[in-house]
């Protein structure tokens, strides 16, 4: 895999009717090295979700550019969204069989599915699912492709404490089973240590970069909330700009 | 006492026959028939091959023109809900084939083409296809984008797309034109036929008309209800629940 490379010079909503236009980036540059798990950490409605369409490919209308460094092609990239947005009318294995090229990759379904306890249900519909079993399918499918580059927008909103941490858990023994880039969109500062390599503080909008911080601690104590907690009282005192991001 | 819900349908059945029976004795003329006097006609209609023969030549105008009127119905209602330009262009074009009576369409169609088997299956499909283009142009337009987002970032082709994305969600709305047409593609190819075929449901009631003959009149009419059940009950119904399985 290549690191990508983002580089987003201004991306503006036109105006409609009373609204006027909005700028909601302005002058952002990333560069996600390969393997890597970046979280992003900024207001509500700086932008996260704009800057995700748009490395998707699902907003072309911005100037910029968007790329792997050794090569002229699009990343391949899974997408895990706000909503799980799995097919109603297909079941938990479907979705998932639906996103592969082979539909006959027997093998990844039913390791993917085992790994995220989803083999009971894989013939289950979406409708019955749990809210948190449907982040689960959501994050599976993703995993299902085997992108250079995974996208996830606050995965976890609205998931009570316990089954949050569960899927957390989950999606970080996926992620090490097989280690992809991960641009991971969150409002929670404890989250986002548990989780990343590195955090990306973002501005309100037009939305640029502040800072960045390389998270210290071993992957191995992110289970300990108290290392976590003394982290992020840490990250506070010395960047008090970020207080006001969170 | 508590009446089983199965046997209302059969109850109310019964009391139309009675409440038919009752009157035609009572009416004591010809142009009232009694529902015995009706059955009698629709079997020996039967027998003699002459109402399998008409029913059949009606069914399969109905088959072809309905199959069309769907097909392309359903692929331009896609093609406008999704493009608003085309959607803005064509829109006048639709008020005005929806608002034209089925008769003009039908008398111009045989005036221009004349009095052939393919300018009444043109005729009639002429009548249907914008009323399904109308429907499903509102199922398109009411697609799911966040779904359709969904597809294109998990990079599906366009077949996989309408299969699996749009088609689904477009499903009540093709339901709802099936039956509305299959109502009103029955009446209009029964003017067609009478206006310029030499059979068919349609030929066949002009003819009993010129003869009131009121008993034959009803039992091709009972028929072709009868049929059109059969289809609601055989595969619309059943089609219905396949598609559907995956609601609680």
């Amino acid at each position: 895999m290549s690191d990508i490379q983002i580089n987003i010079i201004n991306k503006t909503y036109p105006a409609i009717e009373q609204a006027g236009s909005h700028t909601a980036i302005a002058d952002l540059n990333l560069s996600l090295k390969s393997g890597e798990f970046i979280c992003l950490v900024g207001p509500s409605g700086c932008g996260k979700t704009t800057l995700l369409n748009i490395i998707a490919d699902l907003d072309n209308d911005y100037q910029g550019s968007i790329g792997l460094s050794q090569q002229s092609s699009r990343p391949k990239i899974g997408y895990i969204f706000q909503n799980p947005r799995l097919l109603p009318w297909r079941t938990v294995r479907e979705n998932i069989e639906l996103v592969l090229e082979d539909p006959l990759s027997v093998n990844i379904i039913d390791s993917l599915l085992e790994v995220m306890q989803l083999t009971p249900s894989q013939h289950v519909y979406p409708e019955r699912l749990s809210l948190g079993m449907s982040r689960r399918v959501s994050i599976t499918r993703a995993f299902a492709v085997d992108p250079d580059l995974l996208l996830m927008d606050e995965p976890f909103v609205s998931l009570d404490a316990p089954t949050a941490r569960q899927v957390r858990a989950l999606l970080l023994s996926l992620w090490q089973q097989r280690p992809h880039t991960v641009l991971f969109v969150t409002h929670d500062l404890r989250e986002a240590i548990a989780l990343a390599d590195r955090i990306i503080f973002l501005s309100a909008s037009p939305m640029s970069v502040i800072s960045e911080i390389i998270v210290p601690i071993p992957r191995a104590e992110r289970h300990d909330e108290t290392a976590i907690e003394t982290f992020r009282q840490q990250l506070i005192n010395d960047y008090p700009a970020i207080k006001q991001l969170l | 006492m508590k009446l089983n819900k199965q046997l209302l349908p059969l109850l109310s059945l019964l009391a139309f026959l009675a409440i038919w029976q009752g009157s035609a004795i009572y009416i004591n003329n010809h142009t009232l028939p009694t529902p015995t006097a009706v059955a009698l006609v629709f079997w020996q209609a039967c027998v003699s091959g002459q109402l399998p023969f008409h029913l059949g030549v009606t069914l399969l105008r109905l088959l072809v023109s309905f199959s069309i009127a769907m097909l392309l119905g359903s692929a331009i209602g896609i093609v406008l809900g999704r493009h608003k330009k085309l959607d803005a262009f064509f829109d006048n074009w639709l008020v005005i084939f929806l608002n034209v009576p089925a008769l003009v369409t039908i008398i111009l169609c045989y005036v221009w083409f004349g009095l052939i088997e393919s300018a009444a299956i043109l005729a009639v499909v002429i009548n249907k296809l914008p009323s399904v283009i109308v429907t499903i142009r509102e199922g398109a337009r009411s697609l799911d984008q966040d779904l359709l987002d969904m597809a294109r970032c998990f990079g599906f082709s366009q077949r996989k797309t309408l299969i699996h994305v749009i088609w689904p969600q477009l499903h009540p709305f093709v339901m709802a034109a099936t039956r509305s047409g299959l109502a009103l593609i029955w009446k209009i190819i029964l003017v067609v036929e009478l206006l310029g075929r030499s059979n068919g449901m349609g030929y066949q009631l002009h003819l009993f008309f010129q003869m009131f003959d009121v008993a034959s009149i009803l039992a091709y009419t009972l028929a072709f209800v009868g049929v059109i059940q059969l289809i609601e009950l055989i595969i619309l119904k059943p089609l219905d629940r396949k598609a559907l399985r995956w609601r609680r």
